[in-house]
């Protein structure tokens, strides 16, 4: 109705109503929130819960008992007042028989003055004990008989219920408490009837016992129970509450001791008092802590040891080698006065000890990894001076095996908050593997950007990786094909070196290949040094991939989706779209 | 004539090898083994470039640097076994113009050694000034010297050939493998590091707040330039 584009009716009540839709949602909502608050605190704080709990069960049962207590005291008292009221009764109804007893029918005349004499009498007596004190006599089997009340007051038949007056008519002493106004204020009465024998029959005698006084006490009663018991919930409260801060306050020392711990501040510890079960607490965890901060001092120790041994290897190998290589090439300069055999030698001299000094300089980058001990020194870096400088380096190496080399760079600066040093061994290495195994075939390098990330990818279409060996090419020392004489050289750690430098950027370096296709590898950093990656502007795939085994040819995308049988099935998708791969997150 | 090396080193074969290729490059080298007799040798040869051994028994080889550093612009190129940038920054910092690291090709060493001997050869008389008004420098290109409102400012070659690059473009951003190109006499750019810390210490000396430079600017992502009025 509400979404009907007519206006409704009757505007008035769809205002009410609306009014009070929006009261209700207000205070649907304050109390949504205050529950909300409510759950929070009690999954959170353990002392809140515990008081909680504490009151809750307290509550039921201390009303429990004060309900008990209260119902026993009322019950004694009435019990009392009946049993002194039964005890007047009966002398009262012996006494009443005794003077009614001379009568032989009711239609005499002096029976109704001695019914009277007779409840006045009944009446009187002591008025500290009979105060408000009512007595009736009724003669219900006679109707000349006139009931008689003292004192003298209205409404007794109010007080007497039929259920009473057959009772007693029918021979028995009976009771009922009822509520009415006879002098005053209105009361609860003990009404108590017993009947009279008499010649011609029966009549009855009633005793109205006003209740006050065992009512006031009752209340009272009741009252000091109340009092007892809210008392005693509060203390027991107050006593969970304290109890429990006796616990949880070590407890949540012990937490922020952690929190620091874990925050790197070593040498935190808690306070240990007395023997009891927390001070084993405190004492086991301080325990665990000077473990840790054992363990951890041990560790940086050796982590220092593994630094400095690294640095001392790197200084007392270079040191000679330098010497080694500087004599080489004083050697080497002068082969040609040599014959044929030294000269070679010092060929060969020469050429091994550039693979030597390659090999040191990669075992020392890695270990130097391996040490944790590598820095990122990230500075707003232009990426495309990079890759025109790599390419240039290379381009001897290129031209020497016939690998064109082709480059697709933006036409604009492309900046990254990167270490430019490793970022440019990292395409050293690549394109320097790429040319390679490039077969003679162009190797393709793209440089890619979007706000959040930088990518470099660099295509080979050389034999291209097995599957299973993208994944291979980053272990160390690891060979494509162990029994293939290798050409170039290479100390077989680059791409381990490689991966290194991507991860300390916070960034990817993932490879792709398909045998007969080539490879493709992409490099992915942060665009801001020490942000997360969560895609990459390029993709992994390249675009002219043909799938494994026979699948269409032309880079088409492929859709999964159900096959006859209840199987998966692979094939081009029906349309291109334009995000179909995506870029990939690595595992 | 031959310009004399001074080679700070303590092992005497690389030391001897060292000789021997300095010689037939035509240097004339003297040697010193040891940190704490490497400035009486400084001061008795009067060097026209010294080679500094990092790791030295005795005064280290970044002390020895600032100690030469303290009375002689003369310079100094520093031989490492480490290129961890914490070495290479310490050494630039404590006074060395530039580095090689072990193990070094003998023709590498001898062209960064000439790069930074062959400076001087070719002056025209030309004075330059740059920075904003109110705080200008003005640089004596022929009589090496450097003043800002007045005062002299004491630049080693190094930092005054730099400050001379920039100055002669101002307005022109300079990236940093120009720079090494142009100052330090690199063809393939080698450590962009050298840069950065010699643009420190050159604005240590001539800009008032360091933190805030007004002369030698940085161009976020590309290089520096000099800053004009």
């Amino acid at each position: 109705m509400a979404s009907s584009p007519l206006p409704p009716p009757d505007t008035a009540t769809a205002r009410t109503r609306g009014a009070a839709r929006e009261l209700w949602r207000a205070v649907a909502g304050r109390v949504a929130r205050t529950a909300a608050g409510v759950h929070r605190t009690w999954r959170r704080s353990l002392q809140f819960r515990v008081v909680t709990i504490t009151l809750v069960a307290s509550s039921v049962l201390v009303g429990g008992f004060a309900y008990l207590i209260a119902d026993k005291i009322t019950s004694i008292l009435l019990e009392s007042a009946k049993t002194d009221v039964k005890l007047r009764l009966e002398s009262g109804a012996d006494y009443a028989t005794k003077q009614v007893a001379l009568y032989n029918q009711p239609q005499e005349a002096q029976l109704q003055e001695t019914i009277e004499g007779t409840v006045n009498y009944l009446a009187g007596g002591d008025p500290q004990q009979t105060s408000g004190v009512v007595v009736v006599i009724t003669a219900q089997d006679f109707p000349v008989i006139q009931s008689r009340t003292a004192p003298a007051v209205d409404g007794v038949q109010r007080l007497i219920s039929p259920e009473l007056r057959e009772a007693v008519a029918d021979g028995n002493v009976a009771s009922q408490i009822a509520t009415g106004r006879l002098t005053g204020e209105r009361t609860k009465y003990l009404a108590y009837g017993s009947p009279v024998p008499t010649r011609f029959g029966q009549i009855e005698l009633y005793y109205l016992v006003p209740l006050a006084r065992q009512d006031a006490t009752a209340a009272d009663a009741r009252a000091t129970v109340v009092a007892t018991g809210v008392a005693l919930v509060v203390l027991l409260g107050l006593l969970a509450a304290l109890v429990t801060r006796l616990v949880v306050n070590p407890v949540r020392v012990a937490a922020r001791t952690a929190q620091r711990l874990s925050a790197g501040l070593l040498d935190q510890r808690m306070v240990v008092n007395g023997e009891d079960d927390l001070a084993l607490l405190a004492a086991s965890f301080n325990q665990m802590a000077t473990n840790l901060q054992r363990q951890i001092l041990r560790l940086e120790e050796m982590s220092r040891l593994q630094r400095r041994f690294t640095s001392d290897v790197s200084h007392e190998l270079r040191t000679p080698l330098t010497t080694v290589r500087m004599a080489a090439d004083l050697i080497f300069a002068e082969r040609d006065g040599f014959d044929p055999a030294v000269a070679r030698s010092a060929e060969l001299l020469q050429a091994e000890l550039d693979r030597f000094e390659e090999l040191l300089t990669d075992l020392l980058e890695i270990s130097r990894f391996d040490a944790g001990f590598a820095m990122l020194d990230a500075e707003p870096t232009d990426l495309v001076p990079i890759v025109h400088r790599v390419v240039e380096r290379l381009t001897g190496l290129a031209e020497r095996v016939g690998v064109p080399i082709e480059v697709d760079l933006p036409e604009h600066e492309v900046i990254a908050e990167v270490d430019p040093r490793r970022v440019e061994r990292v395409l050293r290495n690549l394109v320097g593997n790429a040319v390679e195994h490039g077969e003679g075939r162009p190797v393709v390098i793209r440089l890619g950007a979007d706000e959040t990330a930088v990518a470099i990818t660099v295509r080979d279409h050389g034999v291209g990786l097995k599957p299973g060996e993208e994944k291979l090419v980053f272990n160390r020392f690891w060979r494509a094909d162990p029994s293939r004489a290798r050409q170039t050289g290479g100390t077989g750690l680059g791409l381990s070196i490689s991966l290194e430098d991507a991860r300390l950027h916070g960034g990817w370096l993932e490879a792709w290949g398909a045998p007969g296709q080539g490879a493709q590898f992409r490099l992915t950093l942060p665009a801001r040094a020490g942000d997360r990656l969560t895609t990459s502007p390029l993709r992994l795939v390249p675009e002219d991939a043909r799938l494994p085994y026979g699948g269409p040819g032309d880079a088409a995308p492929l859709t999964i989706g159900p096959a006859p049988g209840g199987a998966l099935a692979i094939g081009p998708a029906p349309a291109r779209e334009p995000d179909a791969a995506g870029a990939e997150v690595p595992s | 004539m031959r310009a004399r090396v001074l080679v700070v080193d303590d092992d005497p074969a690389l030391a001897e090898m060292l000789g021997i290729v300095l010689r037939s490059e035509g240097f004339l080298p003297s040697f010193v083994a040891d940190g704490e007799r490497a400035l009486a040798a400084f001061r008795d040869n009067r060097p026209d470039i010294v080679l500094l051994d990092l790791m030295l028994p005795g005064m280290s080889g970044i002390d020895v640097a600032r100690a030469i550093r303290a009375e002689s612009g003369v310079p100094i190129v520093m031989l490492t076994a480490k290129s961890d940038t914490v070495d290479v920054v310490l050494g630039l910092e404590s006074g060395a113009d530039d580095y090689v690291v072990k193990p070094f090709k003998p023709k590498e060493l001898v062209a960064r050694m000439r790069a930074r001997l062959r400076r001087g050869e070719d002056v025209a008389p030309e004075m330059l000034t740059i920075g904003p008004p109110g705080n200008q420098i003005s640089i004596d290109v022929p009589a090496h010297t450097v003043s800002r409102n007045g005062e002299e400012v004491k630049l080693t070659p190094l930092e005054f050939d730099l400050l001379v690059a920039l100055a002669r473009k101002p307005r022109q951003v300079f990236t940093r493998e120009v720079l090494l190109e142009q100052v330090w006499g690199y063809r393939h750019a080698a450590d962009t590091r050298l840069v950065n810390v010699h643009v420190q210490r050159l604005r240590a000396k001539i800009e008032p707040d360091p933190e805030r430079p007004e002369i030698i600017l940085t161009v976020r992502g590309v290089g520096y330039k000099a800053g004009t009025g």
